[in-house]
């Protein structure tokens, strides 16, 4: 009966060798576990074995059934397996193919600088401050220390709309707006158009954008405006940037200035893009004229300010080496998408 | 400005000093060089030649072969057809471009053969080395350039011709008229450098005799004219001013003319003071009278023009009439003529505005006007004028008439600040002693004394401690001021809610695949008729720009539509299969006065959110990305109306949006006669949102609603409509009528066709019911849809579908 039951075994596990499938697999099991299967047989043979070897016997019938089942067990998992793996080959598909495309829309260059610049600057406590682009004479020169006839006026080719009104030539009026309605502490940028009588060229365009910047409040100085727009530079143009300050004028700062960077091109040494001078001018700055203060009620006595002013178009079109002011007007979805 | 820096030495010195370095050092303390360039830079390798023979062409009527003697062992031959070069031109000097050899505008000289005969180079007229007549008045104007006797041979041109010459542009502010000269930047360049300068007092001998007798002077408008001095010269010997001075101006930038007024230019670039020469002969009872035009005056100025004169301007007249707008330009009927006899310098001190007004009316900025309107030093005029006549003198163009015209009204007296040394360390953020500063000061030519700073008199700009603050800043040097970080009161920066909802407003658009936009705010009148305005649509009243760059650009917009659509006709006519743009635009709309846009007043200005697609989107796509935004900026209860009669937009795919009561904008399908005029033909969306009405119908308070535990039923009907009956009303009538227990009602078929009768569509709607505390009965969720359906029946008579 032993030689029996190892036989049956080896036999069993034979044929599970060749089982393909589950199905298989069951029929394999009937064989030899179902009612009428060799082993049952063998259970049931068990009454005609002498008392004394029963246990024993039964003992190593259910041996081998524990041994089938185990075999049968993890045929049953390589068969799985095996179809598994039959099905994830027969679904490989091509990983290369395109996209179904997900058409994202696209900010405008123009306010992708901006956004970067306004996140900078609200970090340093800036709030943003907005105000009319058709703007009063008074605003946009007479409080800025520009009177009627004053030569400034013609480094700003101006649009009238009467002889008060004008479009504003500058973000600058922001400066006087802002100081009317709100008393020091003052930290502001004002972002927004501006309008210049320039005939429209690759280079020039009758509006553009500037970003104004005030700080008003007791013991500024003008070490506090460099070391703010240092900072502001290597943020936006990278930590090695090299600034420099030069005396220069605007009648509502004084002392005045112009921020230049160092050509990040020719690192200084003069070459096409910053016309040899070896440095690219980035903005006017200065300490706000203590007449402008006082036309806004700010004792000059008790508080001083900085300010200072950027004209965004140029910023942008340095930063990805746009060659033509047109484009950002135009719209064109080509050039949109490229940012 | 430019500043050839040979005359510059006569004030200070720059040895040792590369250009370079100059260049950068004025720069950083304040007078900007745009650029540096040498005259004759464009010229190499020509040099002056003696002509030694010259013989005819024998196959050429107009040509000849010169031999020359450039300096070299062999004579150069040269074939030349100027028809000034015969055999008398024997033993005369000409430039000559060499074998090899280079002139102005990169034009290259080699040797070639003329007619078979060699020719090793090329005789070169004044125009051809780039100059001007007035440099070389002994030129002939079709020709070889001959030089005066004398002129050595084998010489470099440039040498020979003075463009030998660095010139240094500055760009000069419009505070420093002083800089406008070349003694100013003298005295910038010794205080930046720190070097020594002087100016010589001006020798004028004189000849005698009274200025008195010839002249009298009355100045009418002292206010206008604060000082007027004047000098007379007689036997006025015009002829061309000598060699150097001809050089100086020229590398100024300024054209030589004659002796008399290149005199008057010369002390205006050294200066900075304009001058005047009149003939005396034409002024009239020998008197000169500052006064305001008189009504109906007039006068011809140099340039030939006549030009009427107001009383707004300041005129220099003589006893009847007009001779020159003063600060401006001359007249014609005292201008100095190669007859003249006796002139009259003026040097005369004029009101800056006044100028300005003046030349800005009359059309004509000149090199005077520019410097007057910014305002000069009063007590600059004597030492000019002083100067002119001793150039006089030097030149022998004439004798000096003793005495002097000098009418004053101007303070003289040096302005006078407070010291405050603290104070300016405290606006700059340094710490320098009160010497350090004075010595900075003085470099500048300010005194420092008991206390007060004396400003110099040529310094017009310095008004207030803060202006002194800048003197020693850029002395000390702007960059050496340390960066420091103001650690003040602590404020935070934020988004207001509006820019907030901008930027999310603006995100959601992207999100859903529109690019951002920006268009020019100024638009021409006839975009109103592009998007189909009526006549008296009263958004055509619009903010007009007096003085435009164009019709294109005349008008501020009042409304941002056709903006958009010339955007999307931008990418359609560049063949981009579509496009989908948005734009947070401003839009300006006017005061109305009696129909018209009140120019006095600021428009209201408003930000406009315009979005516009064609090639990709259906109507109902682009419903969606509407309501989309909507529901992203939490406002609640949007509606949408049919708008029919809507110009710019298919009456019948056009609606309005409101939220309750308000009105957000509107969206749709533009009128094809619209986008047919911008060129597009299929189907172009727009939505035009305005920001403010947006913002206020928001409500960002977000209250949690617990999750359902109970299951929902579903029933689905069909109805049978009028056509006509928009799904909205059904939908707001099942709404009504279901009661609370429906939790969501959803369109989800609309069908026409077989089957339906003509005029009726079939309507599908999938309905939800809930309860929040029990699972519904059959009963309960039949009873609620009964109800809809009847209330569907007795307001549109709609019949429910088998």
């Amino acid at each position: 009966m032993k030689e029996q039951l190892e036989t049956i075994l080896a036999q069993a596990k034979e044929e599970l060798h060749t089982v393909r499938s589950a199905r298989e697999l069951g029929d394999v099991r009937v064989k030899y576990l179902g009612k009428k299967g060799a082993l049952t047989a063998i259970r049931k043979g068990l009454k005609d074995v002498a008392p004394q070897d029963r246990p024993a016997m039964g003992q190593l019938i259910n041996d081998v059934v524990a041994q089938l089942e185990t075999a049968l067990a993890s045929r049953g998992e390589e068969i799985e397996r095996i179809a598994l793996e039959e099905k994830l080959a027969s679904e490989t598909i091509d990983v290369t193919m395109p996209g179904k495309p997900l058409a994202l829309g696209k900010k405008h260059p123009l306010n992708v600088v901006l956004d970067e610049f306004k996140e900078i600057f609200l970090g340093l406590g800036f709030s943003i401050a907005e105000g009319p682009e058709v703007e009063l004479d008074h605003y946009n020169f007479e409080a800025l220390n520009i009177p009627k006839d004053h030569p400034a006026r013609d480094t700003q080719d101006t649009f009238y709309i009467s002889d008060n009104v004008v479009l504003r030539t500058q973000t600058s009026p922001m400066q006087i707006r802002t100081m009317e309605k709100k008393k020091p502490p003052i930290r502001i940028i004002a972002p927004g158009r501006v309008y210049r009588s320039d005939a429209v060229d690759a280079t020039h365009s009758p509006l553009f954008h500037q970003i104004e910047g005030l700080v008003v409040d007791k013991g500024i100085r003008m070490s506090d405006l460099k070391g703010i727009l240092e900072l502001f530079a290597k943020k936006l143009y990278g930590e090695d940037t090299v600034v420099r300050f030069r005396p220069h004028h605007f009648p509502f700062t004084e002392p005045s200035a112009e921020m230049d960077i160092q050509c990040y091109q020719c690192h200084g040494e003069g070459c096409r893009l910053c016309k040899g001078e070896g440095w690219i001018e980035i903005l006017g700055c200065g300490m706000v004229h203590p007449h402008v203060l006082e036309v806004c009620g700010i004792d000059p006595n008790e508080y001083s300010g900085y300010a200072f002013g950027i004209g965004l178009e140029r910023m942008v079109m340095g930063r990805f080496k746009i060659d033509d002011i047109r484009l950002f007007y135009e719209n064109d979805v080509r050039f949109l998408h490229q940012f | 400005m430019k500043l050839p820096l040979s005359w510059l030495k006569d004030y200070t010195d720059i040895d040792g000093i590369s250009l370079k370095e100059y260049a950068a050092a004025l720069t950083m303390s304040g007078s900007k060089v745009e650029g540096i360039e040498n005259l004759g830079a464009e010229i190499d390798n020509v040099v002056t030649g003696e002509i030694l023979s010259v013989e005819k062409h024998p196959d050429s009527d107009h040509l000849v072969i010169c031999q020359l003697n450039v300096g070299q062992q062999e004579p150069v031959q040269i074939v030349t057809g100027a028809p000034n070069i015969t055999p008398d031109s024997v033993g005369q000097i000409c430039p000559v471009a060499l074998h090899k050899s280079t002139l102005p505008g990169g034009v290259k000289i080699t040797k070639g053969k003329l007619r078979g005969v060699a020719s090793n180079g090329m005789m070169c007229s004044f125009q051809e080395l780039g100059i001007d007549h007035g440099c070389v008045p002994y030129a002939c104007d079709n020709g070889i350039l001959i030089l005066p006797k004398g002129t050595p041979v084998g010489a470099k041109i440039q040498d020979v011709l003075g463009l030998n010459e660095d010139v240094v542009e500055f760009e000069i502010t419009s505070n420093r008229p002083d800089c406008l000269s070349i003694i100013g930047l003298a005295r910038e360049t010794a205080a930046t450098f720190d070097r020594p300068f002087s100016i010589k007092e001006p020798q004028v001998k004189g000849c005698g005799e009274d200025i008195k007798n010839y002249v009298s002077v009355e100045v009418k408008e002292p206010e206008l004219c604060p000082r007027y001095t004047a000098k007379i010269v007689k036997n006025i010997k015009i002829e061309p001013s000598p060699a150097w001075m001809r050089e100086r101006l020229y590398a100024a930038g300024v054209r030589p003319i004659n002796n008399i007024v290149d005199i008057t230019n010369y002390v205006m670039l050294e200066y900075g003071q304009p001058m005047h020469a009149f003939d005396y002969a034409c002024l009239s009872d020998g008197k000169i009278v500052v006064r305001r035009p008189a009504a109906g005056e007039a006068i011809q100025t140099l340039d030939g023009q006549d030009r009427a004169i107001t009383d707004e301007m300041l005129a220099i007249c003589d006893g009847t009439k007009p001779v020159a707008v003063a600060g401006v330009m001359g007249g014609a009927n005292s201008e100095i003529t190669d007859t003249t006899k006796t002139v009259v310098f003026e040097s005369a001190c004029f009101h800056g505005a006044t100028v300005r007004v003046t030349a800005k009316a009359l059309g004509m900025r000149t090199e005077a006007s520019g410097r007057f309107e910014k305002g000069l030093d009063p007590s600059l005029t004597m030492p000019a004028l002083l100067r002119a006549c001793e150039l006089v003198e030097e030149l022998g163009a004439g004798e000096v008439i003793d005495g002097v015209i000098d009418v004053c009204a101007a303070d003289l007296a040096p302005k006078q600040l407070p010291f405050e040394p603290d104070k300016m360390n405290d606006l700059l953020g340094i710490s320098l002693t009160a010497e350090q500063q004075i010595d900075y000061l003085k470099r500048l030519e300010f005194e420092v004394k008991d206390g007060m700073v004396l400003v110099p008199g040529f310094r017009v700009d310095i008004a207030r401690m803060c202006d002194l603050a800048e003197e020693i800043a850029r002395m000390y040097g702007y960059d050496n001021i340390p960066t420091t970080l103001y650690a003040g009161e602590m404020v935070q920066g934020e988004y207001t809610p509006k820019q907030q909802m901008e930027r999310n407003a603006s995100t959601v658009c992207r999100m859903a695949g529109f690019d951002e936009a920006m268009s020019h705010s100024f638009i021409s009148p006839k975009f109103y008729d592009a998007i189909n305005l009526p006549a008296d649509d009263v958004r055509r009243i619009s903010t007009t720009i007096l003085n435009p760059l164009g019709e294109d650009f005349s008008i501020m917009r009042t409304t941002v539509l056709p903006s958009m659509l010339d955007n999307l006709a931008h990418n359609h006519a560049h063949r981009n299969p579509s496009a989908c743009l948005f734009e947070l635009g401003t839009i300006y709309t006017p005061e109305i006065q009696d129909g018209k846009a009140n120019p006095d007043v600021l428009p209201h200005e408003e930000k406009i959110l315009t979005l516009g697609t064609y090639g990709c989107m259906d109507f109902f796509q682009f419903k969606g990305v509407i309501e989309a935004l909507c529901r992203e900026l939490n406002i609640q209860n949007v509606a949408f109306v049919p708008e029919k009669n809507n110009p710019s937009y298919h009456p019948g795919r056009c609606a309005a949006v409101y939220a309750g009561e308000a009105r957000l904008g509107v969206f749709g399908a533009v009128h094809p006669l619209v986008s047919k005029k911008y060129g597009m033909n299929g189907e172009v969306l727009a939505a035009e949102l305005t920001m403010d009405a947006l913002f206020a119908a928001m409500d960002n308070t977000k209250l949690y609603q617990p999750l359902p535990k109970f299951p929902a039923s579903t029933r689905d009907i069909a109805v049978l409509c009028d056509n006509e009956i928009p799904v909205a009303s059904l939908e707001q009538t099942i709404r009504k009528a279901a009661g609370n227990l429906l939790e969501n009602v959803t369109l989800f078929d609309v069908y026409k066709g077989d089957q339906i009768p003509a005029g009726k569509k079939s309507v599908a709607y999938s309905m939800s019911l809930r309860a929040a505390d029990r699972t519904l009965t059959d009963e309960e969720c039949d009873k609620a849809m009964k109800k809809a359906i009847a209330a569907l029946e007795n307001e549109f008579g709609a019949t429910l579908r088998g």
